[in-house]
């Protein structure tokens, strides 16, 4: 057996309302290639902030064990010194700077006072030549593809002495061809006996690289899987360790709701990128929801979900935009409004309630009423007992937990925000509710409620498109469910007929076939 | 618990009020200081006419400050430009009338303009009103021909606060000129109408609180709304007592009422604060955000037109000079009142208290003499110790 390069041993870390990561153990041996798998917010990234020292030494509890000491992180910095280096997600390069630049951002060459830029791009030079690419490191950053620059950040990472390499999602902004490249390279990399952690969705590419697998879910490790066998473990095996939990009881019925006619449809819409208009965002997706009827899109992170319903939602995503759109059967043609979207009834209630949805520093009162100030005001002067007396209403109606709706949304819960958010989008009265991920990091009761409110809308009338990562809320909610990948609509099942497995492999089938 | 919340409540208090706290104590140290002539009618008249630019830009800088930070810094360049403009029609023998709309409509005009760009083509608004800081005040130079000039028109510098006879005339006495050492009459009803008419607006307030449950502390509410009746009905008397109400307070207190309306009763005051909170939200609710930058823009481009207009009347002319560092006064008055550098919190009470303490501060160094260049130095400091309490401040919070 291989000696401990990483030991991370009963991490707890708290987020106000939600624990993160509860009692997590996690071992890495030297040279090993160690993948990280799990839903959405499972608590994989926040492991790796808190090896990293993202979280600071002292807001977690537990012990880091980096070959055989006690590590106490209190910035990257920390680290880094030891040669933890991680590559996140997005990609962390300014594109105005060339490559040199960027990879010695922070770690700059040269004396205090001068910068040797000499050594800095022959270093460059030599680290780009590892990793692969032949363009010149005096190269500006922005000219290169986004499958180089996520080359580009792994040569950083290697010009900083890495010796445990921490890739968030290395893959997934990369097509197939660039993926498979990066793979082999991370193969090479273990060859020269350096050790990686791989966080990665693309359950195809894990069993491919790694040689353990260690399932995260709910902010406990659940199990590691050894792939070191002469055939590759089984995507099904991976899914299984996934997705099994426990499923009574957590969904609310939906009793006496009657489901109408198509409220909204839309066919053959596609969505460009906004910056990269070459780029199909959302590909020729069909789809439409019934009045009372609660609609499940799911699908892994960038399949283009968030992107479908903003497009949707007054063109408030993306560009170049082709397709039809029909409500109650007459074809709309929207205008790049958001008003007007609202006005067309539809209400877009976002996944990042912080960033897209809520007003922190305002009061629930002030949030509430934001969509739909028409409806509290008379030539435009608000009228402020109306305003209360509504705000008040949404209160009781959604048992937000606070003493009073003057409070700032910004000091609320999760779980109370989202249902600020929920409040506000039920006030401007759509019939269409487009739900991103309406669940996303609140505890497992304010979950329960908001899905009693979904119910609630259903049972309205109301037409809801649940958009959800987790496959065992999708399942438990939806009266159907469309499933989506990579801009694609790939399937549609009804709820009786889908399983967590069939949806998975639906999935991966689409995903492999492209 | 009980305990905690009454050292929040103390703690909240402090915070809400820091800037009250230290007004107080500025104006008592300086009575101390100047053996109460601080406090005399005459100061305090002054104090009033000598700072109405102070407050009327500093009203349209809120809004501003409000969409996230955002400055102007035309806006004393602007002053300068309209009043030239004005001042040169006067003197060219044009009505009075006349000459203020010009003045207002050069405001607002330059206001939208630089709006426009700043809406519309998110050109940075430090960009764009820099650019404006120093075009405006060359296009002063060229109306003005690098020259003073005076303003006769008497109805004019009356109704704007410049002059020896810029105060309401006493109708209740039944004089028409400007009598001092006498009780104002007049004065005095308007005064007591105010307070009056404040107090049961508050009074109002507080039943409407009661009937729909709100939990806000009353008895604060009361305290506050006597202090504030017990200020204005002291300034009243002090006023009553020299020559009465000076005409330049009609116009800051239009505007500060204006103002006060926008930011609390209507939708685009709602909106401004929202776009200050967090404009992708804003947007996402349907708000059209970059109107909301427009409207504010222009906004304090009318402002600088009236400030142009008050300024040049208590100037009794204008002077190429006139209007330099209009904006930074503006600016300081607004953070100082609690404003927050990155938009959306921000309030028009809390910006007069800043302009206030700012004005007193001012009065009070000339009046115990301290050297004009230390003002400076005083006045930078106040800002910094001001901005620096309100980031610990919120830092405790969390």
């Amino acid at each position: 057996m291989a000696k401990v390069l990483l030991e991370m041993r009963n991490i707890t870390k708290t987020f106000p309302g939600v624990k993160a990561l509860d009692n997590v153990n996690f071992q890495v041996e030297e040279g090993e290639i160690h993948a990280l798998v799990g839903e959405n917010g499972a608590g994989k990234s926040t492991l790796m902030n808190v090896l990293s020292g993202i979280y600071p030494h002292g807001t977690y509890e537990g012990d880091i064990i980096y070959d055989g000491e006690v590590c106490q992180f209190h910035n990257i910095k920390d680290s880094e010194k030891l040669g933890i280096v991680i590559i996140h997600q997005e990609l962390a390069l300014v594109p105005e700077m060339t490559i040199g630049e960027n990879m010695y951002l922070g770690n700059e060459r040269g004396h205090k006072f001068a910068i040797d830029w000499n050594t800095t791009y022959a270093e460059a030079d030599k680290y780009l030549k590892m990793v692969g690419l032949s363009e010149s490191s005096k190269v500006q950053v922005k000219t290169i593809g986004t499958g180089k620059q996520q080359l580009v950040e792994i040569a950083k990472a290697l010009a900083k002495q890495a010796r445990l390499l921490i890739l968030d999602e290395p893959t997934s902004s990369l097509n197939e061809e660039d993926s498979r490249a990066l793979l082999d390279l991370m193969l090479e990399f273990k060859k020269q006996g350096m050790t990686m952690i791989i966080i990665s969705h693309k359950l195809n590419e894990v069993a491919y690289v790694a040689d353990k697998i260690t399932v995260v879910r709910d902010g406990a490790t659940i199990e590691t899987i050894d792939n070191r066998g002469t055939e590759a473990v089984s995507e099904e095996r991976i899914i299984k360790g996934m997705v099994g939990r426990e499923m009574t009881n957590r969904f609310p019925k939906r009793e006496g709701v009657t489901i109408g006619d198509i409220q909204m449809e839309i066919d053959h819409w596609t969505v460009h990128h906004p910056l990269y208009p070459e780029r199909k965002v959302v590909d020729d997706v069909s789809m439409y929801v019934r009045k009372g009827e609660v609609v499940g899109i799911y699908g892994l992170m960038g399949a283009g979900r968030t992107e479908l319903a903003m497009s949707i939602f007054g063109q408030s995503y993306g560009t170049n935009f082709s397709g039809e759109l029909k409500i109650d059967g007459k074809q709309i043609h929207m205008k790049k409004s958001e008003s007007d979207a609202i006005r067309h009834k539809i209400a877009y209630v976002t996944e990042d309630r912080k960033g897209n949805g809520l007003v922190l520093s305002q009061s629930i009162k002030v949030n509430t009423s934001l969509a739909h100030l028409d409806a509290i005001s008379k030539h435009t002067v608000i009228d402020g007992d109306k305003e209360y007396a509504v705000a008040e209403e949404y209160r009781d109606k959604l048992r937000i937990k606070t003493p009073s709706v003057e409070q700032l949304v910004g000091n609320l819960s999760g779980g109370n925000q989202q249902k600020v958010l929920l409040a506000k989008w039920m006030f401007a009265e759509p019939d269409i509710m487009l739900l991103d991920e309406p669940t996303r990091g609140i505890d497992v009761g304010a979950k329960y409620e908001i899905y009693c409110i979904i119910n609630d809308l259903a049972a309205a009338g109301k037409s809801v498109v649940m958009i959800s990562s987790e496959l065992p809320e999708v399942l438990g909610m939806s009266d159907r469910i469309y499933i989506m990948n990579e801009g694609k609509m790939v399937g549609e099942m009804k709820a009786e007929d889908a399983t967590q497995e069939n949806i998975m492999a639906l999935i991966l089938q689409s995903g492999r076939g492209a | 618990m009980t305990m905690n919340e009454n050292k929040m409540n103390v703690g909240a208090f402090f915070q809400k009020y820091t800037m009250t706290i230290a007004l107080v104590l500025v104006v008592i140290i300086f009575a101390l200081l100047t053996n109460g002539n601080s406090l005399l009618p005459s100061s305090i008249n002054n104090l009033i006419a000598q700072n109405g630019y102070v407050f009327v830009l500093a009203a349209g800088m809120l809004l501003c400050i409000l969409t996230g930070g955002n400055i102007d810094l035309s806006v004393g360049s602007v002053v300068c430009f309209s009043a030239a403009v004005g001042c040169v029609l006067m003197d060219k023998g044009a009505n009075m009338w006349i000459a203020v709309f010009v003045m207002l409509a050069i405001g607002l005009a330059v206001g939208t303009f630089q709006g426009f760009w700043i809406a519309k083509l998110h050109v940075p608004a430090f960009i764009a009103t820099l650019s404006g800081m120093y075009a405006f005040r060359g296009f002063s130079n060229v109306v003005l021909n690098g020259f003073r000039v005076d303003i006769s028109n008497e109805g004019f510098l009356n109704l704007f606060g410049g002059g020896a006879n810029c105060y309401i005339p006493d109708i209740l006495r039944g004089s028409t000129t400007i009598e001092t050492g006498v009780l104002n009459l007049t004065c005095l009803a308007i005064g007591l109408a105010a307070t009056l008419a404040f107090v049961l607006m508050k009074v109002r307030k507080i039943l409407i609180q009661k009937k729909l449950n709100i939990h806000q502390s009353i008895p604060a509410q009361i305290v506050t709304t006597a202090i504030i009746a017990a200020v204005t009905m002291w300034l009243t008397w002090k006023l009553a007592n020299h020559k009465g109400f000076p005409t330049v307070l009609i116009w800051i207190g239009l505007v500060l009422g204006i103002y006060q309306y926008i930011t609390t009763k209507t939708a685009i005051g709602r909106h401004l604060y929202a776009v200050g909170g967090n404009e992708k939200a804003t947007a996402l609710s349907g708000v059209k955000t970059r109107n909301v930058y427009w409207f504010a823009y222009a906004s304090i481009g009318l402002m600088a037109g009236l400030a142009g207009i008050l300024t040049s009347a208590r100037g009794k002319g204008i002077d190429p000079t006139y209007g330099e560092g209009y904006e930074m006064d503006a600016i300081a008055s607004c953070f100082i009142g609690g404003a927050s550098a990155y938009g959306g919190i921000g309030k028009v009470s809390g910006m007069i208290i800043g302009a206030v303490l700012m004005g007193v501060i001012n009065q009070g160094m000339n009046m115990i003499s301290v050297d004009s260049n230390y003002q400076k130095v005083v006045k930078g400091l106040v800002l910094l110790v001001a901005v620096i309490f309100d980031v610990l401040s919120k830092r405790q919070k969390r």
